[in-house]
């Protein structure tokens, strides 16, 4: 039919556009999502402050800002010597900060290139393989994602407290560590969703069946093609990790269920869970930076977040 | 005989990011009663934008200019109201993929008296037996059944008479059908064909089939267009534009056909040009085997050449030159 | 329809049965009963301890677990509960009335939620690209990224204390249904106990539907068949209701659905920080005695609200789209 030479000739048209790599078309669509790039721009700024702290920071984690016997030093509003102000037991809010945007974005980094790494290798496998696995893997991600997450995180916690051999490999409830084992425990199930519909979608098009064809293997095939078509969701997938950790880490912190203040270092969590009754009491400032800290990084990985789901699926972006 | 549509300088373009694409860039039509034209040409080149900027419904980005009277009602730089008073009445369309073009939440029935309701005065009940009737003349089997039904439990071949039926409620003057076989099986396409026919002659409908078929105009057009770069670049009749083909873009549309007669099909090289920026004079030069000097400064006006009409200036000495 | 609702409904039994013996396991893991007993009632007598331990089935082993479940289960099912770990009280008052305060708070939020977060996507999903597409859709990121309790304890620090500062008095109070000491029903002290809440749990459910329905819409905008609905030539406003509407509220529905029935588990951190007596301060607070005999109950609440609404959801679905295969 003549039908099929002309479609050809349509499809010659679709070429007359500049050849570039998806990655690099990404990159493009990326940059033209204003918010997004000023979003890099400003986390990056507020991660190399953090990281820098040893000169940033002007007092160590619970070093106060001068010693009780020159005057009162609790609760200070903010000033020349401490610009954020002071906590309940006059330590400088400002370098508290810091150190603990520090720990919450290591507990955030960590949870989430875990639960990536968990939730990629489960979504993978459950896409790929099918049947009774990815039955499986389905119905647990449906029944704790219909869950009140919190509760689920709650009961969860206890319930791997009590039990001897993890906390003898992650530590206590109230330790870091736990911290992160129990944000990917819960982290990954998001992301094997994604990539199990990824995979599932990529699974029918024709260059996974001319794979398959010419005899690669499952786990060739998985590392070949379909995790560099899967980087735009997985992407979208960690930084979301990262904000959902942090969050997480302030709710349980919150509520007392966070990490062990007494062990002298901070964490967002913490300044934050301090500030609920500094709230009240009207002491603004304790509440005000740490939210702002906590603000600033959650805003900028949503917005990167979103540019980058534009810049790998554009047809989902909708006009800006 | 007045034609029932008429189209003058039509001319369509969009804003882009990239630029302003020329879709269209003076068209010129007339269609009349009864007559079955098929438009051809390839993606691109204009076809299915100009009806669809006919029955207003390009998007906002789209600047129409131009004229285009429907039985005495211009369409073209009226207000909103006025096109779409008569838009499913006087003209009517059916789209290229019968899948997707019906509400999957409504009964192919109820959709059918929607039609019928927007244009005439008359009752649910009466609306939806005259459906029913349309459902049967389009050789839908057991039509009051099927009208209960959603699209989802019709074949592909079905919904597309279920979208003529549609088209057909209000006994339009026109009706224009955009590649109404392109997403259909073969077999299936020779049936819907016929139900075309059987329409424009049961109720004299003048019909604009727009395709990149040669085959399905050589069976069922009265007359052809083609177009390239949103101009018309030839027009006939059906046969006279099969037998002796005056612009070498029809000729080797018609070359790249595939008949018994012939061992090796020969595509058109290169690609329709870039319409942000079309080139002037004869948009169809950079691929012409035959181009000269003259055509960069060519017009788009047709002229008659034995049997057809062509905007190619060279049309004239070729034709003698093959003889 | 009324078959394939039944054929769904009979699951209901057997997944409630599945889960809450999940969760009894993970509770009684987790929170160690007994423990919990001994840690609240200090000095109490072996024979108190034995009582408890028979009252809850509280048995160890594997087998113990099954059998404490199912003496559980009947002990639920008879409305014989055991009584609280802490003050022994009975459970089923305490949490009627918590549920009461929690459907109430929950409710108001999500329609608040639901039909401002959907004009807003119908707004931003009509003119995409334009600036109300973009206020509405960055609007909801912002929404989206600011955790509940920062604005919980933002709008407490701006309406309550320094309002009080600057004014005289506190425009909204910080917790609980009424004053403390109020006897009887007030509306205006109840809605103005509930208005902060309220804006905290609506700005995230603002953000999320107007982001579904704009998603949604638009998918349902660019569909070959609002063309086809278009070149009927029915007017603009038929095309958007009983086309576009019609089809991009399905989705929207179903989350719909879901969200109400979560509403009875509370939202669980603005109840918290607003000390608001609803489910979730309940669960908050049994959490943290270890109260094995309420958090049972309670779960068994929340499970039981979940799945209905998941059944429910399905039949919606099922209802709004013809396309869904009922068989």
């Amino acid at each position: 039919m003549a039908e099929s030479e002309l479609s050809s000739l349509d499809a010659s048209v679709g070429l007359t556009a500049e050849s570039l790599s998806p990655g690099r078309l990404a990159y493009r669509r990326f940059l033209t999502h204003k918010a997004a790039v000023v979003s890099v721009f400003v986390l990056a700024l507020l991660v190399l402050w953090v990281l820098l702290s040893p000169w940033t920071a002007r007092y160590g984690v619970n070093e106060q800002v001068f010693d009780i016997s020159k005057g009162p030093n609790q609760n200070l509003p903010p000033a020349d010597f401490a610009w954020f102000g002071t906590d309940i037991i006059g330590r400088d809010v400002y370098s508290r900060v810091l150190y603990g945007v520090r720990v919450s974005l290591i507990i955030g980094l960590a949870s989430a290139v875990f639960s990536l790494a968990l939730g990629s290798l489960i979504g993978a496998v459950a896409g790929l393989k099918g049947g009774l696995f990815d039955d499986i893997v389905m119905r647990v991600t449906d029944v704790f994602l219909a869950f009140p997450f919190l509760v689920a995180l709650l009961v969860v916690r206890n319930m791997f407290g009590a039990v001897g051999w993890i906390t003898v490999i992650v530590g206590q409830p109230s330790s870091i560590r736990f911290m992160v084992f129990l944000f990917a425990v819960f982290g990954w199930m998001g992301v094997a969703r994604v990539l199990r519909a990824q995979v599932l979608s990529l699974k029918e098009r024709e260059f996974i069946e001319a794979a398959r064809a010419l005899g690669a293997s499952n786990a060739r095939i998985i590392i070949r093609h379909l995790l560099p078509n899967s980087i735009g969701p997985m992407l979208v997938s960690l930084s979301l990790g990262v904000v959902g950790a942090i969050v997480s880490e302030a709710t349980l912190s919150l509520f007392g269920y966070g990490p062990d203040p007494g062990t002298g270092a901070t964490s967002l969590g913490l300044l934050v869970a301090g500030s609920k009754s500094a709230v009240r009491a009207g002491y603004w400032w304790l509440a005000l930076y740490p939210f702002a800290a906590l603000l600033v990084i959650t805003l900028c990985v949503s917005f990167i977040g979103d540019g980058l789901r534009d810049a790998f699926d554009p047809k989902h972006g909708g006009g800006r | 005989m007045d034609p029932v549509l008429s189209i003058k300088d039509l001319r369509v373009s969009f804003r882009t990011p990239a630029g302003t694409v020329q879709a269209v860039r003076g068209v010129s039509l007339d269609v009349q009663p009864g007559e079955l034209v098929g438009i051809v040409g390839e993606s691109g080149s204009g076809k299915s934008v100009s009806f669809l900027s006919i029955m207003g419904l390009l998007p906002d980005t789209a600047t129409v200019t131009g004229s285009a009277v429907v039985a005495g009602t211009e369409m073209i730089g009226v207000r909103a109201d006025q096109v779409r008073s008569q838009r499913g009445k006087k003209i009517a369309m059916i789209f290229q993929d019968p899948l997707s073009a019906l509400n999957p939440v409504h009964r192919i029935g109820a959709q059918i008296v929607e039609m019928i309701q927007a244009h005439q005065d008359v009752s649910r009940e009466a609306a939806h037996s005259r459906a029913v009737e349309l459902l049967d003349l389009v050789g839908l089997p057991q039509p009051d059944v099927r009208a209960k039904q959603y699209p989802h439990e019709f074949s592909g071949g079905m919904r597309q008479r279920v979208m003529i039926a549609m088209a057909i409620a209000n006994d339009p003057d026109v009706l224009i059908a955009d590649e109404p076989t392109t997403a259909l099986d073969v077999t299936v396409q020779a049936q819907i064909l016929e139900v075309i026919e059987n329409v424009r002659q049961q109720l004299r409908t003048a019909v604009v089939f727009i395709t990149h078929d040669l085959g399905v105009v050589a069976r069922i057009a009265d007359r052809v267009e083609v177009m390239y770069a949103g101009n018309t670049a030839e027009r006939g009749l059906v046969n006279d534009i099969f037998a002796a083909p005056n612009h070498p873009y029809t000729r080797g549309l018609l070359s790249s056909l595939p008949s018994a007669n012939r061992e090796r099909l020969k595509p058109i090289i290169g690609a329709p040009p870039n319409m942000i920026s079309p080139p002037s004079g004869c948009a169809f030069r950079a691929r012409c085997e035959h181009a000269t000097d003259a055509c960069a400064s060519a017009g788009t006006a047709l002229v008659r050449v034995g049997a057809t009409e062509t905007s190619c200036i060279r049309a004239s000495e070729l034709q003698g030159s093959r003889q | 329809m009324l078959r394939y609702a039944l054929r769904r409904a009979v699951w209901l039994l057997p997944t409630l049965i599945l889960v809450t013996f999940l969760v009894y396991v993970a509770l009684r893991l987790g929170t160690d009963p007994l423990a919990s007993y001994r840690r609240t009632n200090i000095r109490v007598s072996k024979k108190k301890v034995d009582e408890y331990i028979a009252a809850n089935g509280l048995y160890s082993g594997a087998f113990g677990y099954v059998r404490g479940y199912f003496q559980w289960l009947w002990g639920f099912i008879t409305l014989d509960w055991p009584r609280s770990i802490k003050g022994s009280r009975e459970v089923w008052p305490h949490l009627k009335d918590a549920l009461a305060n929690s459907i109430r708070l929950g409710l108001v939020a999500s329609m608040v939620g639901i039909l401002v977060g959907n004009a807003f996507g119908v707004l931003a999903a009509l003119r995409p690209g334009r600036l109300r597409d973009t206020l509405v859709n960055s609007g909801a990121l912002v929404g989206l990224a600011v955790p509940p309790f920062v604005s919980a304890l933002l709008l407490q620090l701006l309406f309550a204390v320094y309002w009080q500062k600057w004014f005289g008095y506190a425009l909204f109070p910080v917790s609980g249904v009424y004053p403390p000491g109020h006897q009887g029903f007030d509306l205006f002290l109840m809605i103005k106990h509930m208005a902060l809440p309220v804006v905290v749990v609506a700005i995230q459910s603002i953000a999320v539907y107007s982001r579904y329905m704009r998603a949604s819409l638009l998918d349902v905008l660019n569909s070959e068949y609002m063309r086809t609905a278009r070149s009927k030539g029915i007017s603009e406003r038929r095309v958007l209701v009983h086309h576009a509407l019609r089809n991009a509220l399905i989705p929207v529905t179903t989350l719909a659905f879901l969200d109400v029935g979560a509403v009875v588990g509370g939202l669980i951190i603005t109840e918290g920080l607003f000390e608001y007596p609803g489910m979730g301060r309940f669960f908050l607070v049994a959490y943290g005695n270890g109260d094995f005999p309420e958090l049972m109950p309670w779960m068994v609440v929340i499970i039981g609200s979940v799945v209905t609404f998941n059944l429910l959801a399905d039949i919606a679905y099922a209802k709004l789209d013809p396309r869904i295969r009922l068989g």
